[in-house]
């Protein structure tokens, strides 16, 4: 395997990121807009935005479901611009925001977390399931939902929303990712299930001392969560603080500067107006 | 007798249609048409390679390896190439179509005179069937099934165990949910060539043990086979309920044999064999619409 980088070494670097989609006959959309960016190892940052900003689309360039139509980007010292999704997925720990979409859900739990535990490897002709991998899952699972170790020859489709979530953050972080990626992990979830899962993972992130990068769409998580906080605005960082003043930001904070953010908006797109209306 | 055992040989040896339209539909949601084109070229190949004086073990896994080609073809049109799997199917069985013709020389071929798979086992199995009290003229039919219970019972093995292992665990992930598939590292294009792959081997396999069976390799007799498939699928699901993959793999074999038993049935009781195609396609439209208008609402919403 890569050897992991050694905290306070640059782990993510993006270098004048650049992502656009055209619909056809529409305008083209810079969704990421030369976004330079270098993340620590060791550093959990949060990503925030309003719908359309661009916070899911620099998600999915890092994780490679979309790529970068200008610009460069470093993952753990690889030069990881031109690399396949599925080539990422050795570097990378994903968890997305449907719990369907991390988890296979005619698989069983334990079948699930066999295929993770295959994740940047050679899926061979041995047998995906043994006791070794059933004693570990156990007592992973169960560390954190009691009970949940109990369940591993069941469909994970039979578990609910919130479990699966936490199936999948095990699952990601099963070996050690040089990058865990959230993608908005709890926003299917209710508020209680959603609590135990961004409990789990501060856990998890706590004691694999990971790299994390998560977009979230909650204010409450984003001042709860993480040293770092990025807030993404027309595909621009708009917002990037960490260490003290991340900590002191709470969540009306972040409501204030999203408000003041839609005013200036609503003023561009006034001025805009006001420019169509004189000259078109 | 006879024809009852008959009625069982085909049901079995059309199982292998249902086990590869299993592999396709349900491990990797691909609905593969090519079941059509690949199951009459297993039987071509087959009956090229006999009617040649091929030895019948090499035939056989002949039809069955040009099953697979036709499934890494329409997996390659679906994973690099960008076209729907419908269409990916469509196009691969109206081109085998051709290839079918062209090989068979003919629109049909007989196998008599030649020494298929099934007279070879016959042969070893004979003695068996007669000490369970076959009499002599069952007793070869009875052979002949017991030689395709044995093929079907060593392919549900290997499955079985191929999709417990590393690679066939995460290819039913990857059919599953190819997100997440993905997101661990699995070439999801790559392994669904390989499912197409192994679904038309089996597929190419049943029209090689059909045409063996029958004596004769017609290029019009893959007509309907991937609604065949599907039915038996269906029908296996129904008879065993929400299974694991061993029990659901058992179940495809065992549907395809109580459709056969079924229509046999129902040809007896004075249905007209044209509305043989008609009825199967409704038994499929019926599995597929029931489970909708009989599960309520609130079971199919996912759970928080």
């Amino acid at each position: 395997m890569i050897p992991n980088i050694p905290p306070g070494q640059l782990m993510l670097e993006l270098t004048d990121a650049t992502v656009t989609f055209a619909a056809p006959g529409g305008p083209v959309v810079r969704a990421v807009d030369g976004v330079t960016l270098s993340a620590p190892a060791g550093s959990f940052v949060v990503v925030i935005g309003t719908n359309g900003s661009g916070k899911s689309t620099l998600l999915n360039a890092i994780a490679g479901t979309v790529r970068l139509n200008s610009g460069s980007m470093r993952l753990a010292g690889h030069a990881i611009t031109h690399w396949r999704e599925d080539q990422r997925a050795r570097l990378l720990g994903r968890v997305f925001q449907d719990p369907r979409a991390g988890t296979a859900a005619s698989l069983t739990v334990l079948e699930n977390i066999a295929v993770a535990a295959c994740r940047g490897r050679r899926a061979g002709l041995k047998w995906a399931t043994n006791r070794v991998l059933r004693a570990e899952a156990a007592q992973r699972l169960g560390a954190i939902v009691p009970g949940l170790d109990a369940r591993l020859d069941q469909p994970i489709g039979s578990l609910s929303g919130g479990q699966r979530q936490i199936v999948s953050l095990v699952m990601a972080t099963w070996h050690r990712p040089d990058l865990l990626l959230l993608d908005e992990h709890t926003s299917a979830l209710d508020p209680a299930a959603a609590d135990r899962v961004v409990h789990a993972t501060a856990t998890l992130v706590r004691e694999h001392q990971l790299t994390a990068f998560m977009v979230t769409h909650s204010l409450k998580q984003a001042a709860a969560l993480g040293d770092r906080l990025l807030l993404v605005h027309r595909g621009k960082i708009a917002l990037d603080v960490q260490g003290a003043t991340k900590r002191r930001l709470t969540a009306d904070d972040l409501a204030a500067r999203f408000d003041r953010l839609r005013c200036a908006d609503q003023l561009d797109d006034t001025a805009a107006q006001t420019l169509a209306d004189l000259y078109v | 007798m006879i024809t009852l055992l008959s009625t069982w040989s085909f049901g079995i040896a059309l199982g292998f249609v249902a086990l590869g339209v299993f592999v396709s539909y349900r491990l990797f949601s691909f609905p593969d048409i090519t079941t059509d084109g690949s199951f009459t070229l297993g039987a071509v190949v087959s009956t090229v390679l006999l009617v040649a004086g091929v030895d019948p073990v090499v035939a056989t896994l002949g039809g069955m390896l040009a099953g697979a080609a036709a499934g890494v073809c329409t997996g390659t049109l679906y994973a690099v190439l960008g076209v729907e799997p419908l269409l990916a199917g469509i196009l691969m069985t109206t081109a085998l179509a051709s290839v079918n013709l062209v090989v068979l020389g003919r629109s049909n071929v007989p196998l008599s005179g030649v020494t298929t798979l099934l007279d070879r086992v016959e042969v070893i199995l004979l003695p068996v069937a007669q000490l369970l009290g076959f009499d002599a003229v069952t007793a070869g039919e009875a052979a002949r099934l017991g030689c395709l219970v044995l093929a079907a019972s060593v392919t549900i093995l290997s499955l079985y165990l191929f999709f417990r292992t590393q690679l066939g665990t995460a290819m039913r992930a990857g059919g599953d949910t190819p997100t997440m598939a993905r997101a661990l590292g699995r070439h999801t294009g790559a392994m669904t060539i390989a499912g197409l792959a192994i679904a038309n081997s089996l597929t190419g396999l049943a029209g090689s043990l059909i045409a063996q069976y029958q004596g004769f390799a017609d290029v019009q007799m893959g007509i309907g086979m991937v609604v065949w498939g599907m039915a038996s699928v269906f029908l296996g699901a129904a008879l065993v309920g929400p299974a694991r993959l061993g029990g659901a793999l058992i179940g495809t074999v065992a549907g395809s044999v109580t459709f056969r038993l079924l229509v046999a049935a129902a040809l007896r009781a004075g249905l007209d064999p044209d509305w043989l195609k008609f009825t199967t396609a409704v038994v499929v439209l019926t599995a597929l619409v029931a489970p909708r208008c009989f599960v309520r609402r609130d079971q199919t919403s996912p759970s928080r």
